[in-house]
């Protein structure tokens, strides 16, 4: 081990033993490298695969308590140090940056130019990397697609540790695979994210987020229809509810001074005589719920009543469910500590969702929970993704079990 | 099994109609919309539904022969291009609109449904389908998957990319499986579109259905040169307005499409510049006026406006005739397609002035300027000995320029057979080398349109570091954990 920690100190400048808080569900760490360059890196991973070890990137560890815990863990690779802007070409409305930047530090740099990466970042703290690799996004995806739309290029070191790039720095690039797709949402199982290009745009000289309060479900949905279906284009239609309670509907316009106030007034109007208008978002915008457990639902914006009589007959009354009801994709948090009280309504929804298409997955849960259900549930052509698991990662040796179907 | 063997058991699985062996009948498939690559296919089929396809990719499989996929051959890059050895599989037959879906914003279509077609049918329920390139009234949506496709509206509304949920496709095994956005797994999607039909055959597409804007508005500014008309570009978008589309004319393109299709230009401009806004009523009349404005400011000596439609219409003809129209003012010529940081643009078309004068070779430029993709038209007499291979090089120069300028060598026409020579010039062998881990995944025998996108196919046998011994745990009988 000694060894091990020697020939990677040889390579990176911060490199020591794991700490007993540095468990990742509870799977200790032996190593923690902190590269501080994309080379370093680089040589990080050449000497983790000289010596088969299995190795886990950390961010800002906002989500490294999601999916299941590492088969094996010997090498952290804290991706913090790597926290450059590299360009911003502000004309060109794009920026190049390194992994572990987070992405609020990138938005003050941006919002400095009037500009900005339009992606949510429920978890305040999240680096750039970690965004991408959980493939996490918020409320304006409606307008502005996910993390994986607005990635032009990446750069990633493979398990092998040779650096390699897809994708570029313009916004109109068909030149090659779009391995920036396939490594969002890849949660550290096909390489280590160290750099990321995105298309920006403008911050909006004005926001307004319209609300309003329904009775029920199906009231709340006709309301989502018709704003989804106006020429408001609104940025973000997400909804809010306790299941078994009211439901509240959010809206957000944004765009010049002048037409924000006459579209907000026209959402306004669709929301119905209890809609408010606002420039600052309610306090839930954008927010995973609570709860010990968290399910991410997604199906097409339809299902949202059959969702939510599901879960409450599925006994999770008092659950919140929250999300993006103009893509399809909410969150729901559960507070059960028991796994037949998740095991229960999860396969209600997956038996109710699957032919939408849609789904159910469990990002996090207490121990007992997350080891007595299928967190992911029915994966389609989960075949195709073991093999190309198997070309980028032959030895298994990159967040081993961490991921869908074991891989 | 030879090709005629495997033309019989086509036959048996699809009848006679659809199995094309017939040389005169064959010919209509010799090449995409890149003419100067031409193969004679080995077979043609023309299959109606997944199951015959994926019956004819195992069959393909067993016999070890490779297979192309083809929509409507309006591709140009060559992604199309057949092989005289091989099976091509045509989509043609595949056309029917499976279902549109307006309260959840999508549609489900098979892989030969025409693009404009899926508009039509959606216009009604106050939907369109936005990726829109300009060969929209002839190309298959499967194409569009394959080449990312983008058009006049990309830089608004993003690429085919953007706009998939979902693909059902046939796997370079022969199975039917479907890949989709946010299913828990890898974004197998995500790699697929693009790919330039080298990862399977896709036989059913969800898309996703944008609302028709409530308001379009659409001016024709007149500069007196390209640098005029270069810094309003800049100013629009630097005033952070996200306009529809955005596009410019150089004065040779505008002599080629006057000819062709009387647009009525102003004439004398240098450079003419198209700017579309839409979206609600209340933020486009605000920003248009702030375009108009800006257009005067960088020096338009004229702006036309279009009142309606049929004005809108008349704007836009110029532009859309523009690749056809150069036909009247040049024998033959060669569609570029490169990208260059916008900001770049001044530089990099003066210097292909330079190079076009330097060389006497001609260059019509045309591009979508908002997002910095030229489609230079480089000019040539084909009877004359050599002019062919001058303006070749030429148009190779321009795409260095755009990799010095930190560009692509393609930003909607795809690679195909014609610029994997280039590739390594703006990726290093680990890029491609990885790029390929991902057809070696989906491909390993290497059938499914062999030879396009990348200059050396990748041997997936041979992985690198691949372990020798059985790992640790596998030892350990630990494996399923992996
Ligand atoms: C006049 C003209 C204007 C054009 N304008 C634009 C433009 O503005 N923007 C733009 O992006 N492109 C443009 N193009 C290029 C071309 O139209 C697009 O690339 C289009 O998407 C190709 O569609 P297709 O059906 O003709 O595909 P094809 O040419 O038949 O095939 C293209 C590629 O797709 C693969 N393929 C086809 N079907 C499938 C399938 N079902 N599954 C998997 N792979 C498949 C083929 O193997 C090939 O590699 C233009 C072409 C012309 C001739």
């Amino acid at each position: 081990m000694s060894d091990v920690l020697s020939a990677l100190g040889e390579v990176c400048a911060d490199v020591r033993e794991g700490l007993p808080e540095e468990g990742v569900l509870g799977v200790l760490p032996a190593m923690v490298a902190a590269p501080r360059t994309v080379a370093e890196a680089a040589e990080v991973m050449r000497v983790a695969a000289e010596r088969d070890l299995a190795v886990v990137p950390r961010g800002n560890e906002t989500r490294l308590d999601w999916g299941r815990p590492p088969a094996r863990c010997d090498l952290l690779v804290d991706t913090t140090g790597l926290d450059r802007v590299i360009e911003h070409a502000a004309g060109d409305l794009v920026v190049k940056v390194e992994a572990g930047l987070t992405v609020d530090r990138l938005a003050e740099v941006l919002a400095a130019h009037g500009q900005r990466l339009a992606l949510d970042v429920p978890l305040p703290g999240s680096t750039v990397g970690g965004t991408l690799a959980a493939a996490a996004g918020g409320p304006s995806r409606l307008l502005y697609g996910s993390a994986r739309d607005l990635l032009i290029g990446v750069t990633m070191v493979r398990a092998d540790g040779r650096i390699a790039k897809a994708g570029g720095k313009v916004v109109k690039n068909v030149a090659g695979y779009d391995l920036g797709k396939l490594l969002t949402g890849s949660f550290g199982t096909l390489g280590l994210i160290v750099e990321a290009a995105f298309r920006l745009h403008p911050l909006p000289e004005a926001r307004a987020y319209v609300t309003a309060g329904f009775g029920g479900v199906r009231e709340a949905y006709q309301a989502v229809q018709q704003v989804l279906h106006s020429h408001h284009v609104p940025s973000a239609i997400e909804v809010d509810t306790v299941i078994g309670g009211p439901v509240t509907v959010g809206v957000l316009v944004e765009g010049v001074q002048q037409g924000v106030g006459a579209r907000a007034a026209a959402v306004a109007e669709l929301l119905g005589p209890a809609a408010d208008v606002a420039d600052a978002p309610p306090d839930w915008w954008g927010a995973y719920p609570g709860g010990s457990t968290l399910v991410e639902v997604t199906a097409p914006p339809t299902a949202l009543p059959r969702i939510v009589a599901e879960l409450a007959e599925g006994g999770c009354a008092g659950a919140v469910l929250r999300g993006s009801a103009g893509v399809g994709g909410w969150h729901v948090g559960l507070e059960a500590g028991e796994p037949p009280a998740v095991a229960g309504p999860l396969a209600r929804l997956r038996r109710v969702l699957a032919p939408l298409p849609g789904g159910a997955v469990v990002r996090y849960a207490p121990e007992a929970v997350r080891e007595e259900i299928d967190l992911w549930g029915p994966v389609p052509a989960l075949p195709l993704m073991r093999r190309v698991k198997d070309q980028f990662d032959p030895g298994h040796r990159l967040s081993p079990g961490r991921f869908a179907g074991g891989i | 099994m030879g090709l005629e063997g495997l033309a019989r058991r086509f036959t048996e699985v699809l009848g006679d109609e659809r199995v094309i062996t017939d040389p005169v009948r064959l010919r209509t498939y010799e090449c995409d919309g890149l003419t100067y690559h031409r193969a004679m296919p080995g077979v043609v089929v023309l299959p109606d539904t997944a199951e015959q396809i994926a019956a004819i990719v195992r069959e393909c499989v067993t016999a070890g022969v490779p297979y192309v996929a083809r929509g409507s051959g309006t591709g140009l890059s060559g992604g199309a291009l057949p092989r005289t050895d091989g099976v091509l599989i045509v989509t043609s037959r595949m056309r029917r609109i499976l279902e549109i879906d307006p309260a959840n914003q999508r549609a489900v279509v098979e892989p030969g449904v025409i693009n404009l077609e899926l508009t039509k049918a959606a216009r009604p329920h106050g939907y369109y389908f936005a990726p829109d390139p300009s060969s929209q009234q002839i190309c298959s949506i499967g194409g569009n998957v394959a080449e990312n496709s983008g058009g006049a509206h990309c830089l608004k509304y993003g690429f085919t990319a953007h706009h998939v949920l979902a693909c059902e496709i046939v796997t370079p095994d022969g199975e039917i499986t479907t890949i989709g956005r946010d299913t828990g797994g890898y974004d197998l999607l995500g790699a697929f579109v693009g790919s330039e039909g080298t990862l399977g055959i896709t036989t059913k597409i969800t898309v996703r259905l944008t609302r028709l804007p409530q308001t379009v508005q659409t001016l024709l500014a007149a500069f007196d040169s390209i640098e005029a008309g270069g810094t309003a570009v800049s100013a629009i978008i630097g005033a952070g307005v996200v306009p529809a589309a955005i596009e410019m004319m150089d004065a040779l393109s505008i002599e080629a499409a006057e000819a062709a299709v009387a647009c009525g230009y102003p004439p004398g401009a240098g450079a003419v510049l198209i700017v579309e806004l839409d979206g609600p009523a209340a933020e486009v009349e605000h920003q248009f006026a702030e375009v108009e404005r800006l257009c005067r400011r960088a020096g338009a000596f004229e702006i036309r406006i279009a009142t309606d439609d049929a004005e809108r219409n008349l704007i836009w003809k110029g532009r859309k005739s523009a690749f056809a129209a150069v036909g009247r003012i040049s024998p033959a010529y060669l569609v570029q397609d490169g990208v260059i940081p916008r900001t770049a643009l001044p530089r990099v078309l003066a210097r292909i002035d330079e190079l076009s004068r330097e060389s006497g070779v001609r260059v019509a430029n045309v591009f979508h300027a908002g997002d910095g993709n030229l489609h230079p038209l480089v000019l040539f007499d084909d009877s004359e000995p050599g002019a062919g291979q001058r303006a070749e090089e030429l148009s190779g120069r321009i795409l260095d320029l755009c990799i010095e300028h930190g560009g692509s060598i393609t930003g909607e026409h795809g690679v195909g057979v014609d610029k994997s020579r280039h590739m390594p010039r703006m990726f290093t062998e680990t890029d491609l080398d990885t790029m390929q881990m991902v057809r070696c995944a989906f491909d390993p025998a290497g059938l499914c349109n062999p030879g396009k996108v990348f200059p050396t196919p990748r041997l997936c046998g041979e992985v690198p570091g691949v372990r020798k011994e059985p790992h640790p745990l596998v030892q350990q009988g630990k494996a399923e954990l992996f």
